[in-house]
């Protein structure tokens, strides 16, 4: 069904993702011929706040840190092959991203890029902050707020690609918005062709975490076994007139498509299957159905779409105070008693002031819970080599560092054997949302040329 | 009857919200889905992540895909920006509850997936 559809494939599903993976998808989305577009999803929550602190810091930066090493190498074949780009690398700075990205073109000899940037999501202004105290919880205000960002549709990227953009340059836009955008677009739905939107806003929710439909993030040794899962291939969904799609990779890749595989991508972070909300859509997946095409070839039917949701989501990023962690191992005979011996003389040492977390790697860990509920309930037994792990977190520095010096003095004061201490403190952040009805807050983009 | 971890017939993967975590519980054959319905229940779901005091625990049925969808409230030490948490966001919790007893039948023992790995086997 699709070999005429359009191609739409992800050059990256996260800001920490692999720098070589766009290469293959555009070398398969060229060599295929069709219409085609590549999309980037780098914006994690807490990444757009980091961008907003670096941009304070610097106003030319703010961007993604790694835009030109994502979209340098294949720049030059998306432009001379029509293969416009998504991505939400502009983070808290999206013209600065934009001026980037024509500079890329200039070094690489293309005439001037058409950037579109997109704008409007920023709410950390005076004129956003005002808005954003009618919404959030009240005694917020008077915490300092770090960044607070809008999740914008897809109409506004599909605006600016009908408008000629080569690169479509955002902030915070709903993840599987980055796929839809260019389908809108390509085939001139309208923001109530909910069907169509349901469906594309899937292949968007598929495409949006990169190598996490192609095997990435899938491998159980035994149970569920991937190719050559080192050089594991990107996804590209190929998306028909009706929002229909069938989800494949990049060719010569490593990592597999097939029904495994998209179910649990297809699950990734939903809630109720029948109403996944976005900025475009309620899409329903209640109904859907996968089935195996062939060899890395997986169709997804029976998504439906329901009226999209009169509010868009606002993530607010504030200050959250101090992180500090400190390590240290115990190995051999009678190890275990000896790490839980040192995480109660780290206890008694800070008294009430500090309740951290204790973590017992190699007994007890990621299973358990910030109170150590778990642990507590945790017969002790017989573990060779552990490492115990105290976290805690603090709005005074001094009470971190405090924690870290108490496990670093268990080298000459704890109990027999430790070694290997290791501590660091970051600052942290906490996050609220909330609702805002879509029409205070309107979504704008316009082409630098 | 057999006893096994929920690993042998089913896979799942964790995602996060906040402070919600959803897991999903997808069973390798069709033919294993009714034993799945019947046995991983949103009351035995909560009991294995007690410790985490879940504030509800919402089961989503998805025949057509052989799958289930759990939706567990306010178990992630408050999310990833505030959890303590080496895994802030509970990515490791589907193994948890693939980790979960199931009772299969002798006569569908044959659809267990097979370690093919010898060293855990």
């Amino acid at each position: 069904m699709a070999t005429d559809g359009l191609a739409i494939g992800s050059g990256a599903g996260f800001s920490g993702d692999r720098t070589d993976a766009a290469g293959p998808v555009v070398a398969t989305l060229v060599s295929r011929g069709g219409p085609a577009a590549l999309i980037f999803e780098t914006l994690a929550e807490r990444t757009l706040a980091l961008a907003q602190i670096a941009r304070r810091q610097d106003p030319a930066t703010g961007y993604e840190p790694q835009l030109d090493r994502f979209v340098g190498p294949v720049l030059k074949a998306c432009v001379e092959h029509r293969i416009p780009i998504v991505g939400n690398f502009g983070a808290a700075n999206p013209r600065a991203a934009a001026a980037r990205l024509q500079a890329l073109g200039r070094e690489r000899g293309l005439p001037r890029l058409r950037v579109g940037i997109v704008e409007g999501d920023d709410l950390s202004d005076e004129r956003g902050r005002a808005l954003l105290r009618e919404y959030l919880p009240p005694g917020l205000a008077a915490r300092e707020l770090v960044s607070a960002n809008v999740y914008q549709g897809a109409k506004v990227i599909a605006d600016a690609l009908r408008a000629g953009a080569d690169v479509v340059v955002t902030g915070r836009v709903a993840d599987p918005s980055l796929a839809v955008g260019p389908a809108m677009a390509h085939y001139g739905w309208q923001e109530t062709d909910w069907n169509q939107l349901g469906r594309a806003t899937m292949a968007g929710h598929l495409l949006e975490c990169g190598a996490q439909v192609t095997g990435g993030y899938f491998a159980d040794p035994g149970f569920k076994d991937v190719p050559d899962l080192h050089a594991v291939g990107f996804p590209i969904a190929e998306i028909a007139r009706d929002g229909s799609f069938v989800v494949t990779k990049a060719e010569r890749t490593g990592g597999l498509v097939d029904a495994r595989t998209v179910k649990e991508q297809l699950l990734y972070e939903v809630h109720d299957p029948a109403a996944y909300l976005t900025p475009d859509v309620v899409a329903d997946i209640s109904q859907a159905e996968v089935s195996e095409l062939g060899r890395d070839r997986v169709a997804v039917s029976g998504v439906r779409g329901h009226p999209r949701p009169a509010t868009l989501k606002v993530n607010a990023c504030f200050d959250g105070g101090w992180l500090g962690e400190a390590e240290i191992s115990y190995a051999g005979p009678n190890a275990e008693a000896r790490a839980r011996l040192a995480a109660e003389v780290v206890r008694r040492r800070l008294g009430d002031a500090l309740r951290p977390r204790f973590d017992l790697i190699g007994v007890l860990s990621v299973f358990a819970d910030d109170a150590g509920r778990a642990l507590a309930a945790a017969s002790p037994g017989d573990a060779r080599d552990v490492r115990l792990r105290v976290a805690a977190a603090h709005a005074d520095r001094g009470q971190i560092e405090r924690l870290l010096a108490e496990v670093t003095a268990l080298y000459t004061c704890g109990p027999a054997g430790g070694g290997g201490v290791r501590t660091s403190v970051r600052s942290r952040l906490s996050t609220v949302s909330c609702l805002v009805p879509r029409e205070r807050v309107p979504a704008r983009f316009e082409i630098l040329e | 009857m057999l006893r096994v971890p929920l690993h042998r017939i089913a896979h799942g993967r964790t995602g996060d919200k906040g402070n919600r975590s959803n897991i999903s519980v997808i069973a390798y054959r069709p033919e294993l889905y009714p034993l799945l319905v019947e046995q991983v229940t949103e009351a035995r779901v909560a009991e294995l992540f007690r410790d985490r005091r879940p504030s509800a625990v919402r089961r989503y049925l998805l025949p057509k895909l052989a799958a289930m969808n759990f939706v567990i409230d306010d178990v992630l030490d408050g999310g990833v920006n505030d959890s303590l948490n080496l895994d802030t966001h509970g990515k490791a919790l589907a193994f948890r509850l693939l980790d979960l007893e199931v009772t299969v039948p002798l006569a569908l023992a044959a659809l267990l997936e097979r370690d093919r790995n010898p060293a855990d086997s």
